[in-house]
């Protein structure tokens, strides 16, 4: 049945000739052409796939939508990781995508979803995006529950934490939570760079 | 009519010099005590005064008087306050205060204003900043002569 819808749609022999073609040795083009040719080919490719993945890894990117810039980054801009005495910071990216290529091959593709939000306004306007605040936020702390606060880790490494250094409080409660493995950052560090959403029934909260 | 106006303007002019004489010392170099009437011309911008430093030590401190609202000995810095969320209940609320080891609140605030006792925090209470409040090290503007009453009782006790 398959063959005859194929059939149908190609034609039987055209495909059968194409299949023919692609693996017989080519007449006209030398071996040299074809290999170098592909790596070429094959340089420009990744090299092209590569910068627009970076550019889509950025903040000005990010911050090119107004559901982004007019409600998330303007909620950032006033947190210890937008400004702080150091002058280091936190983009987008370094807290929402993960560094290591396969998973932010997969972050990326999840992203999908929300270019097809961009497209049908899911949060276009500040109504919207207040409705759907708790539902996203859900969302980023469950991922980063599943990788153990991995994008926190990027920068606030366990090993070079100097508990000494920390007020007594915060460095009883790492020695106690953190460090035991029991709990991870973003149990406790929630809402660290954006307003909260509701938090009525979220575990550690009145 | 005319003598009573000239006398009450001649009384008050050693009352202006003095006044003058301490708005000098109270607003005088090293003390950023505001001036009542603003810069002078009015319309001169004035720096802004350096922000102070927080005290972050956990430390307790002694109440002023027993109903006194405890202080903050903590930052609280980034902490959210408002109608969706309350940071100081993750510690300070009864079931937390295990794993924080953090002061509970008090038991008045589970009470409504009549007494009566609620199944969780009073409404009325969850502006925790209302009440209680952060400190700085900033040097206290003018002289604080407070004693608590135990320092009054103290004395009258040592006059007796």
């Amino acid at each position: 049945m398959a063959d005859t819808i194929a059939t149908r749609v190609f034609g039987h022999s055209r495909i059968r000739d194409w299949l023919r073609q692609a693996f017989t040795p080519a007449r006209t083009l030398s071996l040299a052409f074809l290999t170098l040719g592909g790596f070429v080919a094959g340089v420009a490719f990744w090299g092209g796939f590569n910068t627009v993945l970076e550019a889509t890894n950025t903040e000005r990117f990010c911050t090119s939508c107004h559901e982004m810039r007019t409600n998330v980054f303007e909620e950032l801009k006033g947190t210890i990781h937008f400004t702080n005495r150091s002058g280091v910071r936190a983009t987008c990216p370094d807290c929402h995508v993960p560094h290591n290529w396969t998973n932010k091959i997969a972050r990326k593709m999840q992203a999908s979803k929300e270019v097809w939000g961009k497209i049908f306004g899911s949060i276009d306007t500040r109504e919207k995006f207040l409705a759907l605040r708790k539902h996203m936020a859900e969302r980023e702390w469950e991922r980063m529950k599943a990788n153990d606060s991995l994008e926190c880790r990027n920068c606030h490494s366990a090993q070079s934490m100097d508990l000494t250094k920390q007020n007594p409080r915060a460095a009883a409660a790492h020695e106690r939570f953190m460090f035991t493995g029991e709990k991870t950052c973003i149990d406790c560090h929630k809402g660290i760079a954006h307003k909260l959403p509701n938090m009525s029934g979220v575990p550690g909260w009145q | 009519m005319r003598r009573p106006v000239l006398l009450s303007a001649i009384a008050t002019v050693p009352f202006l010099l003095i006044g003058a004489l301490s708005a000098q010392q109270i607003g005088g170099p090293g003390l950023d005590a505001p001036r009542l009437t603003g810069p002078a011309p009015f319309t001169a911008e004035t720096p802004a005064p350096p922000m102070q430093r927080q005290i972050t030590d956990d430390v307790r401190r002694r109440r002023n008087y027993p109903d006194q609202p405890p202080l903050i000995p903590h930052a609280i810095e980034g902490y959210a306050l408002d109608l969706n969320a309350n940071k100081c209940l993750s510690c300070h609320s009864r079931k937390f205060t295990e794993q924080s080891q953090a002061p509970m609140i008090s038991i008045t605030h589970y009470q409504d204003r009549d007494g009566n006792f609620l199944g969780g925090l009073a409404p009325r209470r969850y502006a925790c900043l209302a009440c209680h409040v952060p400190q700085t090290t900033a040097r206290p503007l003018v002289e604080n002569r407070f004693a608590d009453v135990d320092a009054l009782v103290e004395t009258e006790r040592r006059e007796r």
